[in-house]
């Protein structure tokens, strides 16, 4: 393909693009909603720690977790195939697992304690929670597409399928 | 400090941002050195890949001197002169113990967006979007480097900064595909794509034995350096029908290993090209993978294909038929660089692996946009823009 002939290719294409997104999602809403995105009806949410079971000490959960207190559930086993150990944590209040677009966007009843699993699991095994902010920046110009980055990404540490 | 950002699609800039300071114990801050453009960069440039915000620094291919250490690191002091790989890997979790770093459990503070898009998130990596973790990148003077202990290698004395470079991403990810791929003494590999990954590829499938390495490409500059400096044989997909002559150079089988390193916004002469440039730009398919349909199908029986070019989303017209039917091995990765890097620097330091005709054009951090418009554009023979914060 020629460049001018790419470019009207693109502009065409770029004006149409949104109009046919919606259109998509309307009649396929399959290809917005990303496989898995679903929540087992146990309501636990299970990390795998590549640690020994001894490693894991329910009575001594990491701090994130020791937060919720009698909150919640605790289970640990051996992860099959030498993989470490299984650590799985529920709210003891069974709350509803929310819609999958509230889990995605980490707004759902279990989005702590996600957040906090993630946090415990990296305790275990790291003895560390990654922190990247702050992270060197320029000017964050306004936009509508950057004010929506910048949500799912706070959002991001709570959010997910599982 | 100056450093090259994302503005916005096809936008670079060069804006002062704040210096990075150490945040975790096992952190260093790095006085880069060289830090290189990708053709992944191109991705991002173009808009591929929508989690960038404007200000975000650009790169994850350098090296450089440690400048401070973190109270956990031991492996590394003021003054080291060290190659980082570009993804992030704790070193602790399952996957890094299998040496499958790219998939690290913890290098990815955002594990949401991926594990929303792909099903599961992968490690971080540096300057690669906030999907990636949101990582500054290392077209600055600084860097913070997380886990350092296990992302940061000594260079060896005697291995210059334009050679080590290439030891942090392009070896290393060329590495990962020939070696996934399982290459074998006496396959015939094809490589497409004749880039630096693409280069490193065929390198390392040469090194581990392969009877006959073919690299294919449009570009004339990249093809001869593909021939004078890799040693292996070229393919040129605008002159021959590449298929064709990948068959009559394999006695009629196909390759035996088939490694993609081009990626999403792959191009090619035929009709096919226009209707993926088309069905990309509406967004009904993320990703163009013209190379990547051809390497299935030039594939032996019974071969492997593996995608070694960035891909992001979904792809259309996918051959699921060839790679059922002829039983292929479909594998892909980012770069396992952990795993790879100590021996590629051996080998550098023994002159077995040379990087340096990657880096064409050499240039200061205030040439940030001309870098990237020079690569993207392949203006003046460009393979690899490289910036040197220091001047």
């Amino acid at each position: 393909m020629t460049g001018s002939l790419g470019n009207v290719a693109s502009l065409a294409a770029r004006a149409g693009g949104s109009v046919v997104r919606q259109v998509r999602s309307a009649i396929d809403p399959s290809t917005a909603r990303p496989a898995g995105a679903g929540q087992p009806a146990s309501g636990w949410l299970v990390v795998t720690v590549f640690r020994d079971p001894s490693d894991v000490d329910t009575g001594q959960l990491p701090a994130p977790l020791a937060e919720f207190g009698d909150r919640i559930e605790v289970r640990v086993r051996p992860a099959p195939g030498g993989k470490g150990t299984e650590l799985a944590v529920r709210l003891r209040d069974r709350p509803s697992s929310g819609t999958a677009l509230g889990r995605l966007s980490g707004s759902d009843p279990q989005a702590d304690l996600r957040s906090a699993l993630r946090r415990a699991k990296q305790l275990i095994e790291v003895g560390e929670v990654l922190a990247v902010d702050p992270a060197p920046h320029g000017r964050r110009t306004a936009t509508p597409g950057g004010a929506l980055l910048e949500a799912f990404t706070k959002a991001a540490p709570r959010a997910g399928v599982r | 400090m100056k450093a090259v950002t994302w503005r916005g699609v096809n936008e670079v800039g060069v804006e002062d941002v704040p210096e990075p300071r150490i945040l975790d114990d096992h952190d260093v801050i790095l006085e880069v050195g060289l830090s290189v453009t990708c053709g992944s960069d191109l991705h991002l440039l173009g808009g591929y890949i929508p989690a960038m915000r404007a200000g975000d620094v650009l790169g994850h291919e350098f090296m450089g001197t440690v400048a401070e250490v973190g109270p956990g690191v031991t492996k590394h002091r003021v003054g080291d002169r060290v190659v980082v790989a570009s993804f992030i890997g704790c070193g602790q979790c399952w996957y890094c113990k299998q040496e499958l770093w790219s998939l690290c459990d913890n290098g990815n503070p955002n594990p949401g967006i991926t594990e929303a898009l792909w099903g599961q998130s992968i490690g971080g990596c540096f300057g690669y979007s906030h999907a990636m973790g949101g990582w500054a990148g290392s077209h600055a003077p600084y860097i913070r480097v997380p886990y350092a202990d296990q992302g940061a290698f000594t260079i060896p004395d005697g291995v210059s900064d334009e050679r080590a470079l290439f030891a942090s991403d392009a070896a290393p990810t060329g590495w990962t595909g020939a070696h996934q791929a399982e290459v074998k003494p006496g396959d015939v590999v094809a490589v497409w794509g004749a880039g630096g990954v693409g280069q490193m590829a065929a390198r390392k499938a040469m090194l581990m034995g392969a009877e006959r390495v073919v690299v294919i490409d449009r570009f004339d500059n990249r093809l001869a350096q593909v021939r004078t400096h890799i040693g292996a044989e070229t393919l040129d997909y605008e002159q021959v029908d590449v298929p064709a002559e990948l068959r009559e150079m394999s006695g009629g089988r196909g390759p035996d290993v088939c490694i993609e390193a081009v990626g999403m916004e792959a191009h090619s002469n035929g009709p096919q090209y226009l209707y993926d440039q088309v069905k990309q730009q509406l967004r009904l398919q993320s990703d163009r993978p013209t190379a990547l349909r051809e390497a299935i199908y030039a594939c032996r029986k019974g071969g492997t294909v593996f995608a070694l070019g960035v891909f992001g989303g979904f792809v259309d017209k996918f051959p699921m038929g060839a790679v059922m039917n002829k039983a292929l091995t479909l594998r892909g990765a980012q770069q396992h660089g952990h795993r790879y890097i100590p021996e590629i620097l051996d080998l550098m330091s023994r002159d077995e692996v040379r990087t340096e005709h990657l880096a064409t054009h050499v240039m200061s951090l205030d040439d940030g946009p001309k870098g990237y418009r020079m690569f993207k554009e392949k203006e003046d023979g460009c393979v690899r823009a490289v910036f040197r914060p220091g001047g």
